[in-house]
């Protein structure tokens, strides 16, 4: 616990002090502003929908900006060496790997809390409740930190960060596509495909509706956990070859 | 104590390294001479820690190596090929994560700080950012990091690497200093660099060991030494090369001449000696009315051992 506490401060001092941690949050707030404008205040609307459409459009930036802020985290410290640091202190694995997800995992949340400001514009203008608000928030952040983990699973996989960067999104956007994917195959595929979908089924159809569904928490929970395991298990297989 | 026992390490179908044998007495300082490849880096990174052997065992302080990685982790200090260092960091933000990371409180990096600045002499860019200093001082924070938390064992891969010679002086020196409180352990394939810093040597060829001990003890292993180097000028009209080498073969102790090449306005015979036979062979030449240009050890004996253990690990494999 203490190895991940040391570690997650650093990562996150580290988020804080890079300009290039910056950047994606200043272009996923303005791909997210845009979104907004464009999608959400176009003509009247009722407020609740106006809402989810902001939701739909931040989904896409919270899986954007968690690729983003986790493809690098392993392959940057192994193309640097400074992962001989980690791997040569009395730290295990899992540790390493915690306490990097939740620095990243703290970032996304500070990204996702500077656009509030748009669901406050429709909560001044409209007539929205403030629980379907936070059950938006709360799927954006459990959708950032599946993406996260996966983003992190596929900087293990890699030394060179691009190939982390590719292998990571050609994951997402298998995992956002099964749903569509499932549709054009037979029972029981179709319905074991689906469910596992990223992105229509367990957040379009819940969280960014304001409904908070417990299996779509278990869902996001349980991939977050899948891949951050697997970014274990590729640390410790590393040391074997 | 390090025992290390029939340790091996295969990347892929291809062996990097072993099987080896061999134990370290604690306070020992022991350099890992080899060619690029021999499996300096691997023995070491293994030791380290850092990599799991393919099979063998290691005892390191008492510990398992294999079985118990995170005990005997604590118990040492590595600097890499390449210093383990996070550029965005300063000096002393980076330390103090080193230490944490070793099971250190704050307050035990705060007193333990100054000491390492100290021996380390990184006290005047403790406040810089690390990605702003040179290499020299990336190596120095390198190793400030390896025994900020004390270790018993220090493992040094190639420390020299890439310094200029004031740096390799200093770093030399530093080196010094760490043998007083540590059992060190220090890669090169610079043989003036292990020899001048180490108890004992362990000479890696294609990841075999091909032997062990002093310096002295290397070089009265082997049989045959060949140190010699002696230029003479060429008479004018006299069948020269025959002559000299003649000459130079009754020389007591020399034991084969080998074919000359020109150099300097002369002719250069390298010997194959079982001594140092400079005075006799200097003699032999005037005596022989023949110009003596130059005459030295080509090489230094270490430096013949050396080529001698690789060059039989290349002919048999």
């Amino acid at each position: 616990m203490r190895a991940i506490s040391i570690i997650y401060r650093r990562e996150l001092g580290a988020y804080l002090r890079s300009p290039f941690a910056w950047v994606i949050a200043a272009l996923c707030l303005l791909v997210d502003g845009f979104m907004f404008q464009a999608m959400a205040m176009s003509g009247e609307q009722l407020s609740a929908t106006v809402l989810e459409k902001f939701f739909y459009g931040s989904s896409g930036v919270a899986i954007g900006a968690g690729l983003l802020l986790s493809f690098r985290l392993i392959s940057e410290e192994r193309q640097t060496h400074s992962l001989v640091l980690l791997n040569t202190s009395p730290v295990r694995d899992t540790e390493i790997i915690l306490g990097k997800f939740f620095a990243a995992l703290t970032f996304l949340i500070i990204l996702l809390a500077l656009s509030f400001y748009m669901p406050l514009l429709i909560k001044v203008n409209g007539k929205i409740s403030f629980g379907q608000v936070m059950v938006g928030y709360v799927g954006l952040v459990l959708l950032g930190s599946a993406s996260l983990a996966i983003g992190l699973f596929a900087s293990t996989l890699a030394r060179n960060q691009l190939v982390a960067g590719v292998v990571a999104l050609v994951i997402l956007i298998i995992m956002v596509f099964l749903f569509p994917l499932a549709k054009r195959l037979d029972s029981p595929v179709r319905e074991v495909l689906q469910e596992l979908d990223l992105w229509w089924i367990h957040f379009q159809t819940g969280f960014m509706r304001g409904v908070l569904n417990l299996k779509d928490v278990i869902y996001y929970v349980a991939v977050t956990y899948f891949f951050l395991l697997l970014g274990v298990k590729t640390l410790e297989a590393k040391r074997w070859q | 104590m390090i025992r290390v026992a029939n340790l091996s390490k295969f990347y892929g179908g291809k062996r990097a390294l072993g099987p080896v044998s061999f134990e370290i007495n604690d306070g020992e300082t022991v350099g890992f001479l080899g060619l690029n490849g021999a499996g300096k880096t691997t023995a070491l990174r293994i030791l380290a820690c850092d990599l799991r052997p393919s099979s063998g065992s290691i005892e390191i302080g008492g510990l398992d190596g294999i079985n118990d990685p995170h005990e005997v982790r604590k118990k040492i200090g590595f600097l890499p090929e390449n210093p383990p260092v996070y550029a965005d960091m300063t000096v002393l933000d980076y330390l103090g994560f080193a230490g944490e990371l070793r099971g250190m409180s704050r307050g035990q990096v705060k007193r333990r700080m100054p000491d390492v600045l100290e021996v380390t002499d990184l006290g005047e860019v403790a406040q810089d950012v690390i990605g702003t200093l040179s290499h020299g001082y990336r190596q120095r924070v390198g190793v400030a990091q390896a025994i900020i938390h004390q270790p018993k064992f220090l493992i040094l891969d190639e420390p020299t690497r890439g310094l200029d010679p004031v740096q390799i002086v200093e770093m030399r020196n530093l080196i010094h200093d760490l043998k007083q409180n540590h059992t060190v352990l220090i890669s090169s394939h610079i043989l003036t660099e292990i020899s001048q810093t180490c108890d004992r040597l362990l000479v890696l060829g294609k990841g075999k060991l091909l032997g062990s001990g002093s310096e002295h003890d290397l070089a009265a292993s082997e049989s045959e030494i060949r140190a010699v180097t002696v230029t003479v000028r060429v008479p004018a009209g006299d069948d020269g090369k025959a002559r000299i080498k003649k000459v130079l073969e009754g020389v007591e102790g020399v034991k084969s001449v080998a074919d000359p090449y020109e150099q300097g306005g002369g002719l250069s015979f390298a010997l194959s000696t079982t001594r140092d036979c400079r005075a006799d062979v200097s003699r032999a030449v005037v005596d022989a009315k023949l110009d003596l240009i130059k005459l030295d050890y080509s090489r230094s004996e270490l430096e013949n051992t050396f080529i001698r253990l690789v060059g039989g690990a290349d002919a048999s494999n």
